[in-house]
């Protein structure tokens, strides 16, 4: 049984649909991978599954649940949580109530410092900068905070859209093997890249996204060597 | 010189309450971008409030604050959910409109069943007075000194120490960034609604008791004074709502006394267009410009 599953989802912006019926799968332990240029509807995607675009038409199935017309609130609580694009950590609050934003939600009081350690541990930078202003870290402990602050709410699926933007590319190295880890200690993760190299090199699976549309989909592997794939996002010719 | 700081006691009376409304204004506004022009008029409500438990139900200082409170609380999250909440993604201007409309119902409401004529509180506090070596501080200063420091206390503890208070400052921060937390942000604007108009509320009162009067247009130009000193320490910031009000106080309180009370009132315009020219973000106001 799939972990998540999207049927045939459609998205307006009033004229505009950024969705034109997307259906993708992920399966549970899997990092699954979109990719697609600017603009193709990535970020809507991943807004409608986190619910905080509305959707016209489809179904969104997420552990046996339909969660298409379920508020964000639930959906992060049955344990579907994204790191957005372009970060979204809270200005004026502390790296350390940042990472306690992510557990929000949660009941279990007494996991939580446990939980915050293992994030620390993970990222050693935010435990520098625990009582720092998020606003002062840079893009990339931007990043770590974001997926940090993620981490907290113990998601089984987390959706993460670009994380690697606008990083330098040692850094990118960085992000994408605490992608891996995460992955490795049991986290389902959707990732939307651009950077379609490093991102096809750690997915298990992954789809193409065009205009709103799924317009190519396969293992990893087989897309990263596919033809039409290296043209339009590897930018090179097939070597094989 | 004793003179000097008598005045700057009898200022910083009448500045604590322009901050404990000017916190309303500016927590609103952080949330969401709303200059809340009815929140002078929930003062108001204050006030009344406060004059019948007082007089008909015959409630002592601490109960009468208590209902104030609640009773303005609850007047702010309605006034939310009927006039803002459908507009909330209307352009901005439609919703200061409606500000201004709302403001007028409550004004003119009250001045339909109250009629226009002022209101006097029963007696409740001693007529006690301190002297403090050449400086005079009377039993109501005492309270309005009292219950500020209170509530700026606990305000700051619910902002900064508790989960509601952390999740309000994640909603005025990034709204998006919260939703996908998990954060309710209809709820933590109903709930900044509510303690900024509960504070508006207890200043209602105080101010009832400190000039013994209540009237349905009281809220008008008080409520402009606290925006101002909203604006004034940077609107959004709760310690520049503080020192704005006080400073407003203090400055309205100094050109009564040593210049003429025929300029009350314009001081606090003149501060407003100082500040606007020298530092456009307020005292404590992070610098991006917003429009209105
Ligand atoms: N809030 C919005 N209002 C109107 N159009 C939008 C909005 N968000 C995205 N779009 C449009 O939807 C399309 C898909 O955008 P997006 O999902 O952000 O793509 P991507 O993440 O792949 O870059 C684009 O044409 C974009 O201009
Ligand atoms: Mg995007």
């Amino acid at each position: 049984m799939s972990l998540l599953e999207v049927k045939d989802l459609h998205v307006h912006y009033g004229v505009i649909e950024a969705l034109k019926g997307v259906s993708i799968k992920v399966e549970p332990g899997q990092i699954v991978t979109l990719i697609g240029a600017n603009g193709a509807g990535k970020t809507s995607l991943m807004h409608a599954i986190s619910g905080i675009v509305k959707k016209t038409e489809g179904e969104i199935i997420f552990k046996d649940k339909s969660i298409f017309k379920s508020n964000a609130a639930h959906i992060v609580a049955d344990g579907l949580v994204q790191v957005p694009e372009g970060r979204h950590v809270f200005p004026g609050l502390s790296v350390y109530e940042n990472l306690m934003m992510g557990a929000y939600l949660r009941k279990d009081k007494k996991n939580l410092q446990d939980d915050l350690n293992k994030i620390y541990e993970r990222f050693p930078i935010l435990e520098k900068r625990k009582n720092q202003d998020a606003s002062t870290l840079s893009g990339g402990e931007q990043q770590m905070l974001a997926m940090g602050r993620a981490l907290m709410a113990r998601p089984t699926l987390l959706l993460l859209d670009e994380p690697s933007m606008g990083l330098a590319p040692i850094l990118v190295k960085e992000i994408f093997s605490i992608i891996s880890d995460i992955q490795k200690g049991g986290t389902t993760i959707l990732l939307v890249e651009q950077n379609a190299r490093m991102a096809l090199s750690i997915a298990d699976y992954a789809y193409v996204l065009e205009t709103g549309k799924v317009v190519l989909e396969g293992p990893a592997k087989e897309l990263a060597n596919s033809t039409e794939v290296q043209e339009a996002y590897l930018g090179g010719s097939a070597k094989k | 010189m004793s003179q000097f700081l008598q005045q700057v006691v009898n200022g910083l009376s009448l500045g604590s309450i322009y901050a404990l409304v000017a916190l309303g204004y500016t927590m609103v506004y952080g949330i969401i971008k709303l200059i809340n022009f009815a929140h002078g008029d929930i003062y108001m409500i204050g006030a009344y409030t406060a004059f019948f438990v007082t007089t008909y139900l015959g409630m002592s200082f601490i109960p009468a604050l208590l209902v104030c409170m609640i009773v303005c609380g609850i007047l702010g999250v309605g006034i939310e959910r009927i006039a803002y909440k459908p507009l909330r993604k209307a352009p901005r201007i439609t919703a200061l409109i409606t500000a201004i409309g709302v403001s007028y119902v409550i004004e003119y409401t009250m001045q339909f069943f109250m009629g226009t004529s002022v209101k006097t509180y029963p007696k409740m506090l001693p007529d006690i007075s301190w002297q403090i070596g050449a400086v005079k501080i009377s039993y109501i200063q005492m309270v309005i000194f009292t219950v500020t420091i209170v509530l700026m206390v606990l305000l700051t503890f619910i902002i900064h120490k508790t989960k509601i208070g952390r999740a309000m400052r994640a909603v005025s921060a990034d709204e998006n960034g919260a939703k996908l937390m998990g954060i309710s942000v209809d709820n933590t604007i109903s709930i900044t609604f509510l303690i900024g108009s509960a504070l508006a509320g207890a200043a209602g009162m105080l101010v009832g008791l400190y000039y013994n009067s209540a009237s349905p247009l009281m809220g008008m130009v008080p409520g402009l004074k606290a925006f101002v000193a909203a604006v004034f320490g940077g609107i959004g910031s709760i310690p520049g709502a503080l020192v704005g009000g006080l400073f407003i106080g203090v400055a309205e309180t100094m050109v009564v006394a040593y210049g003429s009370s025929l300029y009350r009132d314009a001081i606090v315009y003149i501060i407003l267009i100082i500040v606007l020219i020298v530092k456009p973000a307020g005292l404590f106001g992070k610098n991006e410009r917003e429009k209105v």
